[in-house]
């Protein structure tokens, strides 16, 4: 069994899984990182969004092979502490979530929407894929403002 | 109350009133056969056809709930934790934060030292542990202020006995009691005295409504932090030792049945643990869920073709439309606005698929699900693996999202043979093309309607629905049949009566359902049948009021029977500035419902200048809901509605191929994404006037009737189909 290497949230893990291993079963079965969900498996949906090297990605796309030295950002390593990140403020602010099941997908796609555009209009938020099937996207959308303005 | 040396715990107390539906049902003489009970003049019997507005689902759950609402318990630890053991399952529709809200108020105790607990399947609740209906806050409300009122009484003389001084002094804030002279006791230190305490010096009455601090606060959820950091465990996350990851082949068609299997690729591949067939198909349990995936596409399977193998969406629409009744009144020509609909099957698609944890030994059992009805659960998984019901624990999770899903349980039995097969346990998952292609559905439908008029004002309204049968098997005709209404028929026919009401002054009317047995797994779908019920009806609207030229607002306001449903219309036409010049191709449009003790209106503008790509840029919704214990999480619920109304009604429905469903995935099955979604949602609550009804399925179909008539509107044509675009 190969072994891979790679910054999870900040730490340093090895992993000795098949090459082929999906990073979104490695994420959530082998390291118990079980923020970015299961949701399509195909990349449609997009509730695993976490950061690969900064940029938004979907691990259940995504083979361990190709993330071997690279930095992986989850949810759970998005706040500094005990200190939210301020789009993790402004999606309790803005109350967004109700089954609460996409939002992690949600809040790495609007870090990595802010990082790259840090004053979004409607049209570039519209851009977001991510399926909310609770039908939150209105409050979604604030949230993202509210970010982009703290 | 039950005396523990340890804690307080305190349970609710209820009214027996049950008798009350039976006498109900027995006195307006309801029978049992729906469109075909006919009355003196061989049309049907108008009586029959009003039986909502004397009982209504409404009724009917919280009525089932009553004689156990006394085993509901509040709990106060001596860590000075409040604990509420709550009976039903959160999946997003925010209850548990409305229940620790109610909860707090009467206790004074701070939000933040409530826990809102989901209850393990409890046989002993018999009709009280089933979450639908939209019925959670209009059941518990009552009965959680009485037990927590009668917590805070204990808790205050308990204090006053330490203190030596009149329990009439001491007040209540901030989880404590507190003196006079401002010295406090938390109701930690306080618990296990007022434990012993069977009759409190104080009153154990609720509050005063016009003394309520948190309930009617707008309320930030309070799992809101465990969700944006994601530390909320859904089921596929919990750490159940040993539980190995599972999936399931499934037939191309729906309900199809393995013919030969040869497993033997399947089972030499790396990770795999065993292959076990199951009356669904061929599970594969294996070390991880890529090895399970892996193994399941090396399975070689050839299947007999599912009951349904011979229908498509052509057939299934001309079933349909032959089964609907007749009209009672003939055509008169241009005194007559007749009308017809479909309705595509449309799946709930929660972002979580379907999964189960399941522990089966041969002695006892253990699940862990969202389950919204964990009794029936229990004893069908119990059946299922031949183990007493009391040996089965049926843990209820936290849910990704449901829409009327989760009251069944169909990975739940699968999970479970699987472990009983293979002595190990299992979660069991359905991928995303699983759910879409065997996941229920919402019913299909045909709707016919006709109004009549008469010297300019209708004397008569008449609509007819056929839809493939709604499956009910999950607790509700046992319901029904505790609440003395098993005469109105099965679940379907029933929830139809028991939901459909005449808002406006239309004459004679009539609405009447005529299922239809089809072989497809169907369910109860956010809002039911009023989803499409009511659509038709206020599309109808619209159209009377352009046969009798008249606005569409101002004939509402001048039919509507109640005062609610007109406040509700005249504030959306007010803040949505109905009537406003908007460009050619964008219109607007409202749309009205009342149900769960509630009524709601929404006026929408839709932007249909490119008919392939509409879409609702501006809503305005306003709710009255008696009193709204979360008016924040009252605004979720409408402002999530209206995207699931304008999903169904514009874009997002399923095919039927040969019995089996032509989508996969949300990348054709188009639910709205936020570029479908308006930017701007405005949500009016309307002041309290009593006690709260139900929220979470009441927006959708005002929502969906509002979409379809801007859709109207916008482009001078009456949408017949739904979703409009379609393809």
């Amino acid at each position: 069994m190969p072994s891979y290497t790679f910054d999870l949230n900040g730490e340093t893990v090895t992993v000795d899984v098949a090459a082929d291993a999906t990073l979104l079963w490695v994420l959530r079965d082998d390291l118990g990182v079980t923020g970015p969900k299961y949701g399509c498996g195909v990349g449609v949906c997009k509730a695993c969004t976490s950061h690969l090297d900064g940029a938004a990605f979907q691990p259940c796309t995504v083979k361990v092979a190709e993330c071997a030295g690279r930095s992986v950002t989850t949810i759970e390593g998005l706040a500094d502490g005990d200190t939210l990140h301020p789009v993790q403020q402004a999606w309790i602010d803005e109350d967004v979530a109700q089954c609460g099941f996409c939002q992690p997908g949600q809040i790495m796609a609007a870090v990595d929407l802010l990082r790259r555009n840090p004053n979004p209009t409607d049209a570039d938020i519209d851009a977001l894929e991510n399926v909310c099937r609770c039908g939150t996207y209105v409050r979604i959308r604030r949230a993202i403002k509210r970010a982009a303005g703290a | 109350m039950e005396i523990t040396r340890r804690r307080l715990l305190v349970y609710a107390t209820a009214t027996p009133t049950l008798g009350v539906a039976v006498r109900l049902a027995a006195d307006i003489g309801i029978g049992p056969d729906g469109p075909d009970a006919l009355g003196p003049l061989g049309g049907p019997d108008p009586a029959d056809a009003q039986i909502a507005s004397i009982v209504d689902f409404t009724d009917a759950l919280t009525l089932a709930a009553l004689p156990t609402q006394h085993l509901l318990v509040v709990e106060i630890t001596t860590e000075g934790r409040v604990v509420a053991r709550l009976p039903r399952a959160e999946v997003g529709q925010g209850i548990t934060t409305a229940v620790a809200q109610i909860v707090a108020e009467e206790l004074d105790a701070r939000l933040t030292d409530v826990d809102v607990v989901l209850e393990d399947a409890r046989p002993e609740l018999l009709f009280n542990q089933l979450t639908g209906g939209s019925n959670t806050i209009h059941a518990l409300y009552g009965p959680l202020r009485n037990a927590a009122a009668g917590a805070r009484a204990r808790l205050v003389t308990a204090a006053a006995r330490r203190w030596n001084l009149p329990a009439s002094r001491l007040r209540t804030q901030d989880t404590a009691v507190v003196a006079p002279d401002g010295r406090t006791l938390g109701y930690g230190a306080l618990t296990e005295e007022a434990a012993r305490i069977t009759i409190p010096a104080v009153s154990a009455s609720p509050k005063n409504p016009a003394n309520f601090g948190l309930i009617g606060q707008p309320t930030t959820r309070i799992d809101a932090r465990d969700i944006v950091t994601g530390r909320a465990r859904y089921t596929q996350d919990l750490a159940v030792p040993g539980a190995l990851p599972c999936v399931v082949a499934r037939p191309p068609t729906i309900g199809g049945t393995v013919r030969t299997l040869d497993d033997r690729a399947a089972r030499a591949m790396p990770g795999v643990v065993a292959v076990t067939q199951i009356p669904t198909g061929v599970a594969v349990v294996a070390e991880t869920f890529d090895h399970a995936l892996a193994a399941r596409d090396a399975l070689v399977v050839s299947w007999n073709a599912g009951p349904a193998a011979t229908l498509s969406d052509a057939d299934i629409r001309t079933r349909l439309r032959n089964a609907v009744p007749p009209f009672v009144v003939p055509p008169l020509g241009s005194l007559t606005v007749d009308r017809s609909f479909d309705f595509a099957f449309v799946p709930h698609a929660p972002m979580e698929v379907l999964n189960c944890v399941a522990d089966v030994r041969s002695d006892r059992a253990e699940l862990w699900l969202s389950a919204k009805s964990p009794i029936v659960t229990a004893q069908t998984v119990a059946v299922k693996v031949g183990l007493p019901v009391d040996k089965v624990t049926v843990h209820v999770v936290r849910g990704g999202g449901s829409f009327g899903r989760r009251l069944f349980f169909d990975p739940a039995i699968e999970a479970a043979l699987v472990s009983k097969a293979v002595g190990r346990p299992v979660r069991l998952m359905w991928t995303r093309a699983d759910d879409t292609h065997h996941g229920r559905l919402r019913p299909a439908s045909h709707h016919r309607a006709r109004a009549t008029h008469l010297l300019g004002t209708v004397v008569g309204y008449e609509h007819r629905m056929g839809s493939v049968t709604l499956d009910g098997s999950h607790g509700l005709g046992e319901i029904l049949t505790a609440v003395g209404l098993e005469a109105l028929g099965a679940a379907g026919q029933a929830m139809f009566r028991l939901s459909q009401l005449d808002l406006y002054h239309f004459g004679t009317q009539t609405r009447l359902l005529k299922e239809v047995d089809l072989p497809f797994p169907t369910g109860s779908w956010r809002s039911v049948f009023s989803g499409q019920v009511r659509t038709v009806d206020e599309v109808m609207v619209d159209e009377i009021a352009r046969a009798l030229r008249r606005d569409p607002v101002e004939l509402r306001r001048a039919k509507l029977r109640s005062s609610r449903t007109k406040a509700v219309l005249d504030k959306v036409a007010t803040a949505g500035n109905w009537g406003k010049a908007l460009p050619s191709g964008v219109a607007q449009g409202v749309g009205i419902h009342e149900e769960y003790k509630s009524v709601v209106a929404y006026l929408v503008e839709l932007d249909a200048r490119d008919r392939s790509r509409p879409r609702v840029t501006r809503a305005v919704a306003a709710v009255d809901v008696g009193r709204a214990v979360n008016p924040r999480g009252l605004e979720a619920q409408l402002q999530g509605a209206l995207t699931d109304a304008l999903s169904y009604i514009l874009q997002a429905g399923v095919h039927i191929d040969g019995g089996a469903v032509r989508e996969s995935s949300f990348s054709d099955f188009r639910y709205a994404r936020m570029r479908d979604t308006p930017v701007e949602v405005e949500v009016h609550v309307m002041p309290p006037t009593g006690e709260p009804g139900g929220a979470g399925e009441l927006g959708v179909p005002a929502a969906a009737a509002a979409v379809a008539n801007a859709w109207a509107r916008a482009t001078g044509s009456v949408p017949t189909r739904f979703p409009i675009v379609d393809g």
